[in-house]
């Protein structure tokens, strides 16, 4: 009782996530919808809330927002527990691909992380993305899945075979250090890494971690860790103003106010609708991340 | 197969007193004339009044070849003075075509040589829609585009340079860089966009023709008579976006047609296992707007076609659903393996293409020699060459354009403390990043 639909996804898709599902599975549960992302993700609900596990995807994560409305569902708050939308899982290649322009490379994460009762979990590589996905099916809640599209082709992992799923909500620690904290996700973490090698030579040892989930995020794990540390850089591809940056930057300001040691820096994409040519200017570079 | 029944339909298009209205109406055009005289002969789509000769039944039945031209389905002999298009219209939408072909064919070039990056998307084999329909058009009306807008761009009067500058990302393009070769605008000649995400241009293109409407019936400003004219896909057609705007323009008149080249294919979703009912010229009638299917690969019937609808919007009467039979010879992008389409498709509409069949038309009626269309691709090749030396020689646009048009403000973050525009400022964006 799970299915994958959208657009493309019975050759297997844009990015060939689903190629070879149709084949194994057959084409009754993975199939084409036509153009229409409002009506894809509503579709999705109302099999969700029959209780099947629906996986949708969009093509785009740029493509998401005519069916905004749809995402923010609302239905067990609504319902009273009647019905649920749990089994939807959306899934929807966002982020730079160095050549995308306005409306293939968007970061729309933050927008979705405003929307009580929905999850938005982001993996860093293969590995973490086939636990994670798992989770997010089997997980009673709607999940947003987002893939970051730099990593489909850059990406080089061992994945473990069978059957395993990544918790939820668990930040984890990927770097170890004692001097700042870094958070990120998805594609920018590799961007961070490189940061992260950049002071290791200028003697800051720095604590790396990948947030995985973003909602509902883990306050713990990164509160420990500023707590040990006393400072914080937050980075991510989407646009600095209003961007879930700002999110944990408050949040930890909230927390551990008289244990930081300097105000919370954000290392962000610029306020502006996403460029073609200026990318390389726009994105948050290892270089701007070690100067911050 | 299913493709060519939904091409022989005969299609209740223009309704009667659409057609009479146009047939009496004062066009002015020769080939609305010209048209009764062979409305058998050429339309082989659409109910005429005035004549008699009956609609297209019997010619419903398509064959690759005779499709290309209207010469073959004749009574008499063809002469000059009973062509379709005059030497001039003819020689001009020829070598628009051409541009059309040549151009986008440059693209391709270009882009395996890493010149011009991100999607792009050609317009092979659809040159016929662009080309009949902006034609058509006088130089003040309005077009809305999809992604594959390069050569409606050209149709509508945007130099080649500037198109080509743009999918360079140079500051000479016609948006200087900052849309590249999806989101192609132009002020000066009327271009409301390149989008990317299908159906958008759809509600943009309304908004300009309710624009047109108001103007003239509230602000009783009869100067402006501009018709607008939206270029979407068959994909877009089952989008919400598609029906709310037929819905609108059919409730309030508005002058606009919505032209849909139907290339069978969206990215890799054939039309047919997409859409419940594949005939998008039926879907004009739910809303009460007249639903025309035209061979989109036959630049005159286009262009016959176009002419009435654009008459029509801009007499008060209302949109039209016009849908274009069309192919792309082309994979959807140039990162499109273009593994989906079967060779005996592709073959079938390779075998219709309207730059040859428009150019056989001519040489057989005597409108043009091998010699004068020789030279009109000359010329062209020497335009798009042009183009790209241009391109290549135009400087990338400065960093600071990246800040401006963010808001109202021409310069985007507003005026820095010390009195001058943020972005002329340059550590405002020098920053200290290495990029």
């Amino acid at each position: 009782r799970a299915y994958v639909f959208g657009e493309d996804v019975k050759f297997g898709g844009v990015f060939r996530c689903t190629s070879g599902l149709a084949d194994a599975f057959g084409t009754h549960r993975v199939f084409n919808t036509p153009l229409c992302e409002q009506g894809l993700v509503g579709f999705g609900i109302g099999l969700a809330a029959m209780g099947n596990r629906a996986i949708a995807e969009i093509q785009f994560a740029d493509y998401i927002f005519p069916a905004f409305d749809q995402a923010t569902a609302k239905f067990r708050y609504r319902s009273g527990n009647a019905f649920n939308c749990g089994g939807l899982t959306v899934r929807s290649p966002y982020g730079a691909v160095g050549h995308g322009g306005h409306y293939h490379s968007q970061s729309p994460e933050a927008f979705f992380c405003h929307v009580p009762g929905l999850k938005v979990v982001i993996p860093r590589n293969p590995s973490q993305a086939k636990g994670l996905l798992l989770a997010s099916i089997r997980d009673p809640n709607p999940v947003i899945f987002f893939e970051p599209k730099w990593l489909y082709r850059l990406s080089v992992d061992e994945v473990p075979e069978g059957d395993y799923m990544l918790p939820l909500s668990n930040a984890e620690v990927i770097r170890e250090g004692t001097d700042i904290t870094l958070v990120a996700w998805g594609a920018q973490l590799a961007v961070m890494q490189q940061a992260c090698a950049e002071a290791e030579k200028e003697g800051i040892s720095c604590e790396l971690i990948d947030l995985r989930t973003l909602i509902p995020w883990d306050k713990e794990l990164v509160e420990a860790s500023v707590n040990k540390t006393g400072k914080l850089i937050v980075s991510h591809e989407a646009p600095v103003t209003g961007g879930f940056g700002a999110e944990i930057a408050a949040t930890i300001a909230e927390r551990c106010f008289l244990r930081l040691e300097a105000p919370i820096a954000r290392v962000c994409g610029l306020d502006t609708p996403f460029p073609l040519v200026f990318e390389p200017f726009y994105m948050p570079t290892a270089n701007k991340v070690s100067t911050a | 197969m299913a493709a060519s029944s939904l091409a022989s339909r005969a299609v209740a298009s223009l309704s009667p007193s659409i057609s009479t209205g146009a047939s009496r109406d004062d066009a002015g055009s020769s080939s609305v004339v010209g048209f009764h005289k062979r409305s058998s002969a050429f339309t082989g789509r659409r109910v005429r009044i005035s004549s008699g000769h009956g609609s297209s039944a019997a010619h419903g039945r398509r064959s690759c070849v005779v499709a290309a031209t209207a010469a073959p389905v004749k009574e008499s002999p063809p002469k000059i003075a009973d062509a379709l298009v005059t030497r001039e219209e003819g020689l001009e939408l020829y070598e628009d075509m051409i541009l059309g072909r040549c151009f986008e064919d440059m693209c391709a070039q270009m882009y395996y040589r890493s010149k011009m990056f991100g999607f792009v998307h050609l317009y092979n084999g659809q040159e016929a829609v662009s080309t009949g329909f902006v034609k058509a058009l006088k130089k003040d009306d309005y077009i809305c585009s999809t992604y594959r807008d390069h050569v409606h761009a050209l149709s509508k009067g945007v130099p080649a340079r500037q198109v080509m500058s743009e999918l360079f990302g140079k500051a000479t393009g016609c948006c200087r860089g900052q849309g590249g070769s999806m989101h192609m605008f132009s002020k000066e000649h009327r271009l409301l966009g390149g989008f990317a995400f299908i159906g958008e241009g759809i509600p943009v293109a309304t908004g300009a023709a309710f624009n047109t409407k108001y103007s003239r019936e509230v602000l009783k400003d009869l100067s402006v008579d501009a018709v607008t004219l939206a270029f979407f896909g068959d994909g877009t057609c089952n989008n919400g976006q598609f029906f709310e705007c037929l819905n609108m323009a059919a409730l309030w008149k508005l002058p606009i047609v919505y032209v849909v080249e139907n290339n069978l294919w969206a990215i890799g979703m054939d039309h047919f296992r997409a859409t419940s009912v594949p005939e998008i010229w039926k879907k004009g009638e739910a809303f009460g707007m007249p639903g025309v299917h035209v061979d989109g690969m036959d630049v005159l019937k286009v262009r016959e076609v176009a002419k009435e609808a654009i008459a029509r919007a801009r007499r008060g009467d209302g949109p039209t659903l016009v849908e274009c039979e069309t192919y792309r010879y082309r994979g959807h992008s140039l990162a499109d393996p273009d593994e989906l389409r079967k060779p005996e498709q592709k073959n079938k509409y390779a075998v219709r293409d309207p730059i040859a069949a428009f150019k056989k038309y001519l040489l057989e009626n005597g409108l043009a020699s091998e010699a004068d269309l020789k030279a009109i691709e000359k010329k062209i090749d020497e335009i798009v060459e042009d183009a790209v030396e241009f391109a290549d020689a135009s400087p990338l646009p400065p960093r600071s354009q990246l800040l401006e048009n963010v808001f109202a403000d021409p310069r985007g973050f507003g005026i820095g403390p010390d009195g001058k525009y943020r972005c002329e400022d340059p550590a405002f964006t020098a920053g200290t990043a290495e990029v």
